[in-house]
């Protein structure tokens, strides 16, 4: 048990890879033993991550079951990983996403090893990217969870995948390129990695010239270098056109991780390295941020609105949700330490979880009439409804969710986020409202052109009538459901967490 | 148990019923309806409970019951949310649980409860009717389960945003009727128009929420609540009404007011947000008198009222809301003269009603609307319903005659006195009440109310206005009733018509019962014979509500005698007028521009809807997203091929490979001519040139050092 | 004394050859074992030298050996490695081995796999080579550095003139030995003047460079020496402008020798450079240290566009090799601990890694005859384990984290910015491209569809083949999970470096 709790973070990161390599030695061509073993082999860190979860200490500041391992001493870089309140949700949110993915994607026939070889490497790359205490470390699984999304859309994808395969991924490399190099500069500075240590560092560093410049534009270029990185990643208008080609091409379960848990690392990184590191320039340039994110807000909403394919919507939509996340991190590094930088930031961090719940229900929701229609162009559809009364309910619930219904999850953040940035940032935040119209009109599209209407006879009838949602379908829905409806009514639970990482960091 | 803790149950069975429908006993009619209805009976309990106990109470206003916990954790502080029992919720409690409870009850019947299933119904159309031995009858609605989940939810919402003690949870109750009303409106999905108004109802109140989300954020971010408790004590208000804010010179109390109160506009359908309530008609006659009369409609008032203390601070927003009510009034009176549709009259009436009172509202008479949002609630539903019930007979005869006539068209109506009785006397209470017909129904107290108040503070434009909005109302409803219930019957259908059944009309005479009696609750002390005989209760009661009791208008003659004469005159001209029209033509009234209700929609059309459409499919999608930014994507593509090629054939092939390999090539050729002959895979020839060159190598060596 | 593990090392090879060119040419299979055994003897070694300087935690020279050859003129036989040679010594093993692994080939349904033609004669040579590189690693005496070089320099010429592709084979070897000749015979001079003028300074002979460090050379002398000596070694390590000879030869050397030449002979170029130029001539390295980065500058970005338009899978693969040993050149003349780490690194990450590339093109060409990239496609179904082998060589390639490459790039990069960030801020941009031209490649070639002229005609990779890709893939993951199994060694040799570079 004491080897558990001092090991616990490594295992919940490892266990995945453990399973992946475990799966090379199982029969090729037992499909289902696969897919059962890798569902296995996602649980575990599920439950691990739920101990964590029940082991964690709120009240207490800083980062807890940290462990420490020697990896690239020469550069002064090691695996040290630890979590807070933030990592924690984010890492409750991708082992419990990962599962879900994983039995969504059962139907998935075609190579399944590799597929779900690459669906937990995928899980390792992710999770450490939330427990990394080390800023190369943070650099390497950052990197690393490109890859293996790369090939599930290269390779499972649909018809246009090449292209937005490698969209996604030159486009987040290039990204991340100033990134690496603000990671080589601090390196360089400071012979370490540790963030730590960089935090204070960094942060002393205040006057002085470096480069031949002085530090505060050096500090302001780096700034902008890291903001990119993530602002690709999360994706932040004008940066986001890489996203819905890639949820579109993705296989059902990819676009499920992409909008669950990969765009919450660009996010993550904003919380973790962007607003720790460079707080003044983050309240110098929190304008600019606050800016894109509106920009974010509205046009996701409308171009969500714009769009005849079903998942293509649901992608702009993601577009517009995380455009509030950056919306709160903006105002937060405004008014570092002021209640309003609280309320801001829980509603963004908080935002980040229910998008993670709420936009993978939505794809799958989407993958599961996909699959059985074979089309996602929303003027195909129509009156589904009376054929579909389960997963009619079903879709509806999520996309009330993800319209930010009250007494559903959506609604707390979104609240919170509006709350705390109307007094720091008033005029983007009545701007974003524009953005939140929309999200209605792109929401009640959707539903208005596949359950409501004339009943289309092509899939109420004959040999294309389709099927109603399956069993193991509406298990993968069901914690989705639960969770959104929980956080939606006793928000209190998660938030407290959360709030009080948020307290103790900002 | 305490007050406080029924309060916190009040709101429940409705939504276990919501999920025991949705998750259980979806599947048996019966269980359904029993469950929902037995839920409205609980939460009517419990608030007749509440109700009676909060009469026991002196001072109730400064002293409600109140009870609160903490809900979300934001900073070092908590967001509270609670419930709260104070004068206002305790009559809005007390229509919320009479409507609900009648209209679930009337539901029953109206989607046909025990008649058979239909021959080729859908779920998703109307019933269309079943041969039952050769004749054809009503059959029942195939979603019936659903009907009764969805307006479980529905209480849900509206109980919520009726006990609670902060602007959040009252939101949160506002948009959970929001989603229902557009469930219910779209509950026929699979008609299109149904289709479309459903989306339209929730788009165009959410305009007015999304401004009502920032009217909240505001208040919370300058006050740290959201509890009326907190946010309208004395110190509060007195700084907000100081702070100045940049938008048209309100102070920030104002610009909430003015926020929250185009939230307002939105739910209560006042112009220019009005134009989704006609369309809500498209939903089952329950759901127009429970959601677009008698409850939803009236949060938005109720929310109004609500803040009046913050409102009344700042004069501007005051006399916004009193014009944008007052034109709304007269505006939607006169649409609704030219109308046909049966529950359409009924629709622009309710717009014309709502307007009244956020009028009272806006000049200051606090108690006078929230009695008209009663007595309103009352009649207005009993309309509803009444309209429900002609309707529900007149397409009884249309399948009986199997001519298939518009049952909702008031010209195809007439005479349906005889064979509705019932239906036609508790509708003649209705409209009389809301013409305002003297003294004995509720309508003429609660409106002349607002007519002395606006004449006795000397808002004369707004009294004027109220006073031909009345005149109109009078003779539209007249007009529908006339239409509808006297004179000879105009089609076959409507011969045939049927009164029906139980369930539905005794919710009729329920609601009828208080469309006349709850208007004596508040007769003004100083109205000559009754004032003395009945103490104002109403007024001395909801007004506790606000902090220092607002004094009742001195008596004048002058609204009174206006009142009447409006009520009276409207009613007598409407009878006279349309006592002989037979078909619509010999209607004088048709004018395009009232029937078109002033062209509002197609205008709303080109200026709103097919611009966003442009926005996001053109602008958006085509040419930010596809054209410049995935366009400068592509080019950084292009330009690294480019680069690679130009190097590739401008320099490295041409420059380094030329410049060095001309040489090379010409040494190759010559090399290659002379090392051909020992090409033969003798090795000894390999060994000996590497010897050769070793030596070579070695000699280099040797010369350079003897040098 | 204990046993000479490096003249073991060194000659073996050549032994080897000289027992094969006894054998029967009929033979194949025979030489082939023959060849093999030895291989896998000079793997066992070099590993053995390896891991002993490893977990010994050794530094400076080990396994020093030194005999007499010609005394008049001070030239002994002084072997040694240090931390920087010892894993090129392990890589030129690795090298060797997996290079009769996927040389030994097959005869099936007409697709002759391998070198099926003179066998014996290839490996002769192949091993001659291979002793020439051993000798260079651990020679730490001047004049036999340039002996052993130019034995591993000359028998590319037959190789690639006899067993090449037809089509540019004569131009192609023709190219490749001037280059290199003149380049050598260039830093010879310089090694020359070194001598004479060490003699003069300490009037004693000798071409040991243990000595010649410590010679004490004037800062005007390295300045006008140090070029030239670099220069010329880097030629063999594709330098700008003078990398042009390297994707011809790639292109037109036979699948081993491509192995040898981008995976050993290129860093000869680079390691040379390193101990006669840098380490002989450490003032000069200061003085000329920004000209050389600028150049290695020009090597990465521009190899980099080059490759990104290839549509010669074997083109590709040379470009990226100037891209990379540009990266290599560049963290040595940083004269810096991180880049100099980076950069030994990067020798060995980018051996092993190109020489899978090369190893994975043959194997297609042998297959397909083409290396057209647009008449590719589909591979992955018939050789997986090769396309896999290719990805994880494409990922090292590109600087992915958990892989070799960016164990070996990163502190390159850290270096740069010590000594010019701008250079860092250039020269990165060289990752996306790759990763795009690598991405590209992968999926032209191995996935899509497969032309149908191939389909039936494309045999499996053989096992033999299999087992090389893995013992490379091994290699790069190792390290890139594991920095340790490699890293602290290196530092070793780089703080000898940094010693005579006067700290720093």
């Amino acid at each position: 048990m004491d080897y558990l709790r001092s090991h616990l973070l490594s295992l919940i990161l490892f266990v995945p890879t453990l399973g992946a390599l475990l799966l090379l030695l199982l029969p090729r061509r037992n499909a289902s033993l696969l897919r059962w073993f890798s569902l296995a082999a996602s649980l575990v860190p599920l439950g691990l991550a739920i101990w964590l979860w029940m082991q964690f200490v709120p009240d207490q500041a800083g980062f807890q079951f940290e462990e420490q391992y020697t990896w690239y001493e020469a550069i002064g870089s090691s695996l040290h990983l630890g979590v807070d309140g933030l990592s924690l949700t984010m890492v409750l949110l991708t082992t419990l996403l990962t599962p879900l993915a994983i039995l969504a994607s059962f139907s998935i026939s075609d190579r399944v090893q590799p597929y779900m070889m690459l669906f937990l490497l995928l899980e390792t790359g992710m999770l450490g990217v939330f427990m990394a205490l080390d800023l190369l470390i943070f650099f390497v699984f950052w990197e690393i969870g490109l890859v293996p999304m790369y090939f599930l859309i290269n390779q499972w994808g649909s018809s246009n995948r090449d292209y937005a395969s490698l969209k996604f991924m030159i486009y987040t490399m290039g990204g991340s390129l100033g990134l690496l190099l603000g990671i080589q500069l601090l390196g360089v500075l400071f012979g370490t990695f540790d963030l730590v240590a960089l935090y204070d560092g960094w942060n002393a560093l205040n006057e002085g010239v470096l480069l031949g410049m002085s530090v505060g534009t050096v500090k302001a270029i780096a700034f902008w270098a890291f903001v990119i990185a993530f602002a690709i990643k999360v994706p932040v208008w004008p940066f986001h056109t890489w996203l819905p080609d890639a949820h579109t091409e993705a296989p059902t379960a990819g676009s499920m991780i992409l909008a669950g848990v990969l765009l919450k690392l660009g996010a993550y990184g904003f919380l973790r390295l962007v607003l720790p590191l460079y707080p003044e320039q983050a309240r110098v340039f929190a304008g600019a941020l606050a800016l894109l994110a509106t920009g974010a807000i509205v046009f996701g909403a409308f171009g969500s609105f714009g769009q005849k394919d079903f998942k293509r919507l649901v992608a702009y939509s993601s577009v517009n949700h995380m455009g509030f996340v950056v919306l709160g991190i903006a105002a937060a590094a405004l008014a570092r330490g002021t209640s309003d930088a609280h309320i801001a930031l829980n509603g963004a961090v908080l935002q980040m979880f229910n998008h993670g719940l709420s936009a993978a229900g939505m794809f799958f929701l989407v993958g599961v009439i996909y699959e059985r229609t074979h089309t996602r162009n929303l003027d195909e559809f129509g009156g589904l409804f009376p054929v579909l009364p389960i997963y009619g309910g079903i879709l509806l619930y999520t996309s009330m969710a993800s319209l930010g219904l009250p007494g559903l999850n959506g609604f707390v953040s979104e609240f919170l986020v509006v709350r705390g940035s109307w007094p720091l940032l008033t005029v983007y935040t009545a701007v974003s409202m524009l953005g939140l119209l929309f999200t209605g009109a792109y929401i009640l599209k959707a539903i208005y052109k596949v359950l409501h209407g004339p009943a289309n006879e092509h899939w109420t009838h004959g040999e294309h009538k389709v099927a109603e949602i399956s069993v193991r379908e509406i298990i993968v829905m069901a914690p989705l459901m639960v969770l959104i409806l929980w956080i939606g009514v006793w928000p209190a639970w998660i938030l407290d967490v959360i709030n009080k990482a948020v307290v103790a960091l900002f | 148990m305490t007050t406080e803790t029924l309060l916190w149950l009040i709101p429940l069975p409705p939504l276990l019923a919501f999920f025991t429908i949705w998750l259980v006993t979806n599947r048996s009619k019966s269980l359904s309806h029993t469950v929902a209805v037995g839920a409205a009976l609980l939460s009517w309990a419990g608030s007749m409970l509440v109700f009676v106990r909060a009469l026991g109470v002196e001072h109730l206003g400064a002293h409600p019951f109140e009870s609160a916990v903490n809900w979300l954790p934001t900073g070092d502080a908590w967001l509270k949310i609670g419930v709260r029992l104070d004068p206002l919720t305790t009559v809005t409690l007390f229509f919320v649980a009479w409507t609900v409870l009648m209209i679930f009850l009337y539901s029953v019947g109206y989607h046909n409860y025990g008649q058979p299933p239909g021959d080729h119904d859908r779920p998703g159309l109307p019933p269309h009717g079943a041969t039952l031995a050769g004749r054809q009858v009503p059959s029942i609605e195939p979603m019936y389960s659903r009907f009764f989940a969805f307006i479980g939810l529905f209480a849900f919402g509206m109980y919520t945003l009726v006990v609670s003690d902060n602007l959040l949870t009252l939101f949160v109750g506002w948009e959970i009727m929001g989603l229902c009303s557009y469930l219910l409106i779209g509950f026929w999905y699979a008609k299109p128009s149904a289709r479309d108004a459903a989306v339209k109802a929730f788009m165009t109140t959410r305009i007015g929420d999304v401004f009502m989300l920032l009217g909240i954020a505001f208040i919370y971010s300058a006050t740290g609540s959201l509890s009326y408790g907190e946010i309208f004590r004395e110190e509060v208000l007195h700084t907000l009404a100081s702070v100045p804010t940049p938008i048209f010179g309100l102070s920030a109390a104002g610009l909430m007011g003015l926020l929250l109160f185009i939230g307002a506009v939105g739910k209560s359908a006042q112009f220019p947000l009005h134009v989704w309530l006609p369309d809500a008609m498209e939903g089952p006659t329950p759901v127009s008198a429970m959601i677009h009369a008698a409850t939803m409609v009236s949060a938005g008032v109720y929310m109004t009222i609500r803040i009046f203390p913050l409102l009344s601070l700042d004069a501007a927003t005051m006399s916004i809301v009193a014009f944008s009510g007052a034109f709304t009034a007269l505006f939607a009176a006169t649409i609704a003269v030219a109308q046909n549709d049966i529950k359409r009259v009924l629709a622009f009436s309710t717009i014309s009603q709502l307007g009244y009172m956020m009028a009272a509202l806006g000049i200051g008479a606090y108690v006078a609307a929230a009695f008209h949002l009663v007595t309103h609630a009352f009649f207005k539903a009993l309309l509803f319903l009444g309209s429900g019930s002609v309707i529900h007979g007149m397409e009884h005869g249309v399948l009986h005659t199997g001519d298939h006539v518009d049952p909702q068209d008031m010209f195809n109506m007439g005479g349906l006195r005889r064979r509705m009785p019932i239906t036609f006397w508790t509708f003649l209470i209705g409209g009389f009440a809301l013409s305002g017909f003297p003294l004995i129904t509720a309508g003429f107290w609660s409106k002349d109310e607002i007519l002395a108040d606006a004449f006795g503070h000397g808002h004369l434009a707004v009294f004027t206005t109220l006073a031909v909005a009345a005149f109109l109302t009078a003779f539209y409803t007249m007009r529908q009733i006339t239409l509808t219930f006297l004179g000879p019957a105009r089609t076959k259908a409507a011969e045939h018509a049927q009164e029906t059944k139980w369930t539905m009309t005794t919710p009729l005479v329920v609601l009828a019962a208080f469309a006349i009696g709850y208007g004596w609750v508040g007769i003004p002390e100083h109205f000559p014979v009754l004032g003395p005989l009945s103490a104002n209760w109403f007024h001395s009661f909801v007004g506790g509500t606000l902090a220092e009791h607002p004094e009742a208008v001195a008596f004048s003659v002058v609204p009174l005698l206006t009142s009447l004469a409006v009520a009276l005159g409207g009613l007598l001209i409407g009878w006279l007028v349309y006592r002989n029209v037979r078909t619509a033509e010999h209607d004088r009234l048709q004018i395009p521009l009232l029937k078109n209700k002033w062209y509002i929609d197609e205008i709303y059309q080109v200026v709103f809807i097919r611009p966003s459409f442009w926005l996001a499919e053109t602008l958006t999608s085509k040419w930010i997203d596809g054209a410049l930014i995935d366009g400068v994507l592509h080019g950084i593509g292009r330009l690294t091929g480019r680069l690679g090629h130009t190097l590739r054939n401008y320099i490295d092939k041409p420059v380094i490979n030329e410049f060095f390999g001309d040489g090379t090539a010409h040494v190759a050729q010559w090399f290659g001519r002379s090392l051909r002959p020992i090409q033969t895979g003798r090795v000894q020839n390999y060994m000996l040139l590497a010897l050769l060159i070793f030596m070579l190598v070695g000699s280099v060596v040797f010369y350079v050092l003897l040098a | 004394m204990t046993f000479p593990f490096l003249s073991a090392i060194v000659f073996a090879p050549i032994a080897a050859s000289l027992v094969m060119l006894l054998m029967p040419g009929g033979r194949k299979n025979l030489v082939r074992s023959i060849a093999l055994g030895a291989a896998v003897l000079n793997l066992g070694l070099s590993l053995w030298v390896y891991i002993t300087y490893l977990t010994r935690g050794l530094t400076g020279y080990q396994f020093v050996e030194q005999y007499e050859w010609l005394p008049v003129l001070g030239i002994t036989l002084h072997f040694g490695v240090d931390g920087m040679s010892a894993p090129l010594v392990l890589l030129t093993g690795v090298v060797m081995f997996t290079g009769v692994l996927i040389s030994w080939g097959e005869e099936r349904h007409g697709v002759s796999t391998g070198i099926q033609d003179r066998p014996r004669e290839f490996f002769a040579f192949l091993f001659i080579l291979a002793s020439g590189v051993f000798g260079v690693f651990c020679s730490l005496d001047l004049f036999m550095l340039f002996f052993f070089y130019e034995i591993a320099v000359f028998p590319m010429y037959l190789l690639i003139v006899i067993w090449g592709w037809i089509q540019t084979r004569e131009y192609a070897a023709m190219k490749l030995t001037l280059y290199l000749f003149i380049g050598s015979v260039v830093s010879l001079v310089g090694g020359l003047a070194m001598y004479w003028v060490a003699y003069q300074n300490t009037g004693v002979l000798t071409f040991d460079m243990l000595q010649l460090e410590q010679a004490g050379f004037s800062q005007a002398f390295q300045d006008f020496w140090f070029l030239p000596v670099f220069l010329g070694f880097a030629v063999l390590g594709g330098i700008w402008p003078f990398h042009n000879w390297s994707p011809d030869g790639h292109v037109a050397a036979p699948t081993a020798v491509s192995m040898f030449h981008a995976g050993v002979l290129m860093k000869l170029g680079a390691f040379a450079a390193l101990r006669v130029g840098i380490m002989l001539l450490p003032e000069g390295a200061k003085t000329w240290s920004l000209l050389i980065i600028g150049l290695a500058t020009v090597n990465v970005v521009y190899g980099a566009f080059i490759a990104f338009v290839q549509t010669d899978f074997k083109y590709v693969i040379g470009f990226s090799s100037v891209s990379h040993m540009g990266l290599v050149a560049m963290g040595f003349a940083t004269l810096s601990r991180e880049g100099m780490l980076g950069a030994g690194v990067q020798m060995f990450s980018h051996g092993i890694m190109t020489a899978l590339f090369f190893a994975v093109v043959g194997m297609v060409y042998d297959r397909a005859h083409t290396r057209h990239i647009p008449d590719l496609g589909g591979f992955v179904k018939i050789m997986p384990l090769a396309a896999v082998g290719f990805i994880i060589g494409g990922l090292v390639s590109m600087g992915m984290p958990g892989f070799s490459g960016f164990i070996a790039e990163f502190p390159i990069f850290m270096g740069v910015w010590k000594a010019q960030w701008l250079v860092a801020v250039i020269s990165i941009v060289s990752i996306v491209v790759t990763a795009a031209y690598v991405m590209l490649v992968i999926r032209r070639v191995f996935f899509g569809q497969m032309p149908e002229k191939f389909e039936g005609h494309i045999t499996p990779i053989t096992a033999l083949d299999k087992v090389a890709i893995v013992t490379l893939c091994l290699l790069m993951v190792g390290i890139g999970l594991f920095p340790r199994i490699m890293v602290p060694m290196v530092q070793t040799g780089v703080e000898n470096i940094l010693r005579l570079l006067g700290g720093s």
